[in-house]
């Protein structure tokens, strides 16, 4: 069985919004209309968005690192938005495994939204229904597209390439193999909703040098030399006998 | 949680409704076994229409806490895995059963249908109050189990939820009884003030059950699981929006811990602490009581509006670990 699912690395966001955006344009001009934009020029702006990025600060003044923490619906492989729904508007796609709303089954009780521990969940102002992510399902399978393309608008947008698409079920996909390799993990996973969006940690990048390897490879620290040992500078015998 | 009057009206209201009925027929079946004195229907019809109104008022209040009311019909179909569902299809049940249990009284057509051991006649209004009282406490779990239901709202996933919304619905709802028992004039007050007061006390207890529950809970999610980041410290810089969202106004009540201590106080007092000496006093008053007995009730379903507020206000919801910071 097929679940779609993101995999976002931590260690390469830079925390640029663009997936944000990107996300919003998409969504913003398909089919189920608009994402409002309440007062988008006034002192008090607020609209609907599937994604967002958030920016955390880890440890204290000087040892702090910058977190920039995207975060969207996790497209749960146990749901809980998904039965305390009392019209069946939120349902779980069995072929694919995305969650989504039908918007015109919804009648914005917001009951879902307080079922879902992640807050991914926002009720459209104006469209008056639940909305959510929807791994840009408009997208995905759309033929018209290059094959290439056919991926969430997150995806496509992200710079450094910090956001991986495809199924987690597959264990030879790029999202399995990151998740496998790189340590990937769920968000609370002590309410057992069994996210299928994995992230990525943070990783410190380090390369350790000894001192031996800065000095000729041949005769390392002079180490058969006669005593007292010779200064580093001092020419080894090989220098002597490549005269 | 934010606490929105939509769903403050809708479960006070209707638990008025639902224990006034239970009142009434906890009346005509204990006037059918002899232990107290019979009424005449119009006193049941009367009531029962009160009863309406309350649940009726309740229903409407609902529709406001909807995005899309027109779809509402639609909130019936997934009474398999939604205690919401089942709410909305317990409610207007209940509904039909009141006005049924009403107009058999009004009508005065009330054949008995069978007989029970002891010579008891199983009357239709008797049948239709069963059922009402089943139905009654059927609503009084499903509206509960809404929010008992929610394991991430650690402050209402308590069986003492279910326990709270059926007493302090009750508790009203004879206190409201004994008030219309007083304005009618019959023997009854009595009665209804003592089992008011019992009831009252019971959800006392409950109630302060789940305030030292709550005092004492510890969030099961923490930012360190929200983000699976394991280092002790964490500050959010930015929530990724300046102007608010849905997120920073469904979930926070956005008041001083200082206004919830004090509504806390307030229902405190009002839900129980004067309506049980106002029907005290009223049952040992010579003269007539009803100014007093309505007062009783007035202050208890205001205080349970405190009380529900509270409710919602107190609860805090684990996605809020994300909205801490604006930038």
């Amino acid at each position: 069985m097929t679940q779609l699912a993101l995999v976002i690395d931590l260690n390469v966001c830079v925390g640029c919004h663009a997936c944000v955006t990107s996300c919003k344009e998409w969504n913003t001009s398909g089919g189920a209309g608009p994402l409002v934009d309440l007062r988008p020029y006034d002192a008090d702006p607020s609209g609907t968005f599937f994604n967002r990025v958030q920016t955390f600060e880890v440890g204290e003044y000087p040892n702090t690192e910058t977190v920039h923490f995207p975060k969207s619906c996790l497209h749960c492989e146990e749901p809980p938005c998904v039965p305390v729904c009392p019209t069946g508007a939120s349902y779980k796609r069995k072929e694919d495994g995305i969650v989504l709303v039908d918007y015109d089954k919804c009648i914005g009780c917001k009951y879902c939204s307080w079922a879902c521990p992640y807050g991914v969940r926002e009720v459209d102002a104006e469209r008056r229904v639940m909305t959510k992510c929807t791994l840009c399902v408009d997208r995905i399978y759309d033929e018209a597209l290059p094959e290439w393309d056919r991926k969430p608008a997150c995806v496509r947008a992200c710079p450094t390439n910090a956001r991986l698409y495809g199924d987690i079920h597959d264990p030879n996909s790029v999202v399995s193999q990151a998740i496998r390799e790189s340590g990937g993990y769920q968000l609370m996973p002590e309410w057992g909703t069994k996210p299928a969006n994995h992230y990525l940690p943070r990783r410190k990048t380090k390369i350790t040098i000894r001192d031996d390897e800065l000095e000729r490879a041949d005769n390392p620290l002079k180490i058969d030399s006669q005593l007292p040992k010779p200064n580093r500078d001092e020419p080894a015998l090989d220098d002597v006998t490549s005269w | 949680m934010h606490p929105a009057f939509s769903v403050i009206f809708l479960t006070t209201l209707i638990g008025a409704g639902q224990g006034l009925f239970l009142a009434l027929f906890s009346i005509e079946a204990s006037a059918g076994l002899g232990l107290l004195p019979a009424q005449d229907g119009a006193f049941y019809a009367l009531g029962s229409a009160a009863a309406l109104v309350l649940l009726g008022l309740g229903l409407f209040a609902s529709f406001f806490h909807l995005g899309r009311p027109e779809r509402a019909w639609r909130t019936a179909t997934k009474w398999r895995t939604s205690w919401l569902s089942r709410e909305v299809i317990v409610l207007p049940a209940f509904l039909g059963i009141v006005a049924l249990y009403g107009l058999v009284h009004w009508t005065g057509v009330n054949p008995a249908l069978g007989m029970l051991p002891g010579d008891q006649a199983m009357t239709l209004s008797g049948i239709l109050g069963i059922l009402g009282t089943v139905l009654a406490l059927a609503l009084f779990v499903s509206t509960a189990m809404i929010y008992a239901a929610v394991k991430f709202l650690q402050e209402w996933h308590s069986p003492l939820t279910v326990v709270n919304y059926t007493l302090l619905g009750a508790a009203s709802g004879f206190t409201l009884a004994t008030a219309y028992a007083g304005w009618s004039g019959v023997n009854l007050v009595h009665f209804l003030g003592i089992t008011a007061i019992v009831l009252t006390l019971l959800g006392l207890v409950g109630r302060v059950a789940s305030l030292l529950r709550n005092a004492r809970l510890k969030p099961k999610s923490t930012l360190q699981t929200a983000l699976g980041v394991k280092h002790p410290t964490i500050k959010q810089i930015s929530m990724g929006l300046m102007g608010g969202s849905f997120n920073t106004r469904e979930f926070f009540h956005h008041q001083s811990a200082g206004v919830l201590r004090a509504v806390k106080w307030v229902f405190l007092i009002g839900v129980f602490a004067i309506p049980v000496v106002l029907l005290g006093v009223a049952m040992l008053m010579t003269v007539d009581p009803t100014p007093l007995l309505i007062a009783a009730f007035v202050i208890q379903y205001l205080g349970l509006l405190a009380e529900r507020w509270f409710f919602f206000a107190q609860s805090n919801h684990p996605q809020n670990l994300y909205y801490q910071a604006v930038s």
